[in-house]
């Protein structure tokens, strides 16, 4: 794999359908309807919708946990086939292993892809460092906050050196002052760490302060993409919040989330 | 790089104050055992000896038992039986209840047969094993194994279906194969419905392991029930009865100790107050 291609992420017409068994009935459910787009390395992109647009299906068919029914995956040039160490996946609800410390935690992907003795050990501790839970290394989940649970996540994902960062909505659960925190660390520590960023979002100014490119969906399928033209490094978020191009952005993204017919 | 607000831990040696004093559960649960011991010394002295019996008489009847060496004959030979049968339960229960809840298949083929198994009146079993495995030790082991392992491989089956799927997921992000998944995921995922599993199996193959004795009635505590009852000792019959239910308190008292040792998280997550 040349350098070229290293943290690009494309999907080529790809469609999913789901047949489910409503009330003995068999229903076909159409998740993504032919859905193209391309992510360079490095860039931030955020997929926002309302429930049911397909956003975090295009997610997990990026992760592997879901195959397309039609169409083409790849990361860093690679055909998508199942869930790989080139894509690191943070969670809804951060889902840590309750049996295990933080630490342990980090390290579980560690494990599973081959790292032994004092590396794994030294590796979850530079990563729980980079999320600024050095100190909290041994507690169990349950003594962690839900802000503090996510940063686990992430640590988690981080650790084994993906190539992107697929993120569910992985800020959705935490109170607002928390959740702002959080997006000013993800955003730091992207521009220390270079990985290129895929993010299921339904927060509004969520999907603005993080990205380079907004892809708003509806439906099933792509409705409109939106650069976002806000300078990087983004600073305080919390200033930025009052300037005119944020203001800006964020109109354009609701007046395309708010514009098409419901489809329902 | 973290504020520090958020970074913020109750310190572990904090000392908050207590709203109310508390009596342990422990002293409760004496005072109780007391009360009722107290009440049947009481009202058990009128009852014709033959029909009933009181502590007093047990326990002078269980002083006896221990002097003669009868009763820990008896209760080793019983704990033999019951350590075989009840080991070999837990060593092939909770493995192949995880495959249950894992495989869609082996759940169609043989859930049926667990189910069915579990319901089965065993007693009715008894006196066919007998003929197959004579009056020794091996049909106890048996008989104990066959009460002790269907609610052990249905809890641990019913845990896996109870594991999230999202738990999963984490493990096959991370390219785990169905066996590290099982083991590192599933298996800690379920522990808390094993060790239910485990308790109530305690129950069951204490029962088992009477009830094999008293068809056998050669040896062990079901033996020394069965002879004093045909004598019409109620008094010796009942120091068996009690050390049985002693037992099985204590079982499953360590089987607690052990969940807690080995899944301590459980504890915190379902805010069990133990002690």
């Amino acid at each position: 794999m040349s350098d070229a291609v290293q943290g690009q992420v494309s999907m080529a017409d790809v469609s999913k359908t789901f047949t489910l068994k409503v009330e003995g009935k068999i229903q076909v459910v159409q998740a993504l309807k032919s859905v193209s787009f391309d992510v360079k390395q490095a860039e931030i992109v955020t997929l926002i919708g309302p429930s049911g647009c397909g956003k975090t299906t295009a997610l997990r068919i990026l992760m592997g946990l879901e195959t397309a029914s039609r169409g083409r995956v790849s990361v860093g040039g690679k055909q998508v086939n199942g869930c790989g160490y080139d894509r690191g996946l943070v969670f809804q609800h951060a889902e840590l292993l309750p049996w295990l410390t933080a630490a342990q935690n980090v390290m579980f992907g560690l494990e599973m892809k081959g790292m032994r003795g004092g590396e794994l050990k030294d590796t979850a501790q530079r990563y729980l460092e980079l999320v600024g839970l050095k100190d909290a290394a041994n507690r169990r989940p349950y003594q962690l906050s839900g802000g503090m649970k996510q940063r686990v996540g992430i640590a988690r994902a981080l650790a084994i050196d993906p190539e992107v960062l697929l993120m569910d909505e992985p800020f959705g659960a935490l109170d607002a002052q928390t959740r702002e925190t959080l997006q000013g660390e993800l955003l730091e520590i992207q521009a220390r760490t270079k990985k290129t960023i895929i993010f299921v979002t339904h927060d509004l100014d969520e999907a603005v302060l993080l990205a380079d490119r907004i892809i708003v969906m509806r439906g099933g399928s792509i409705q409109e993409t939106i650069n976002v033209t806000l300078p990087r490094p983004r600073g305080d978020l919390g200033a930025l919040r009052g300037t005119a191009d944020f203001a800006a952005a964020r109109y354009k993204v609701w007046k395309a989330l708010h514009s098409a017919e419901a489809v329902h | 790089m973290a504020k520090s607000d958020s970074m913020t831990l109750p310190s572990a040696d904090e000392d908050i104050p207590k709203l109310k004093r508390e009596m342990p559960k422990w002293a409760i649960t004496c005072m109780s055992m007391g009360l009722v011991i107290a009440g049947w010394e009481f009202f058990g002295r009128d009852v014709n000896p033959i029909f009933g019996s009181y502590p007093s008489a047990i326990a002078s009847a269980f002083w006896v038992l221990v002097k003669n060496g009868q009763l820990l004959a008896a209760l080793s030979q019983s704990l033999k039986a019951f350590v075989v049968g009840y080991g070999l339960s837990v060593l092939i229960g909770v493995p192949l209840g995880l495959l249950i809840g894992r495989s869609r298949i082996l759940e169609a083929a043989i859930g049926v047969f667990i189910t069915g198994a579990y319901a089965m009146p065993l007693v009715a079993l008894v006196p066919l094993l007998v003929l197959w495995m004579g009056l020794g030790f091996a049909v106890k082991a048996c008989v104990v194994f066959l009460m002790a392992v269907f609610p052990i491989i249905i809890n641990t089956w019913l845990g896996v279906r109870a594991v999230p799927k999202t738990l999963i997921e984490v493990g096959k992000s991370f390219v785990a194969s169905d066996f590290t998944i099982l083991r590192r995921i599933v298996l800690p995922a379920t522990i808390p419905y094993i060790m239910a599993g485990i308790k109530l199996a305690v129950g069951r193959g204490v029962v088992a392991m009477v009830i094999a004795e008293f068809f056998t009635a050669i040896s062990g505590l079901g033996a020394i029930i069965i002879n004093a009852a045909n004598a019409f000792d109620t008094a010796k019959m009942f120091v068996p009865v009690i050390v049985l239910m002693v037992l099985a308190t204590l079982l499953n008292s360590f089987v607690g100790f052990v969940e807690r040792k080995v899944a301590p998280w459980q504890v915190e997550l379902s805010g069990r107050d133990e002690g």
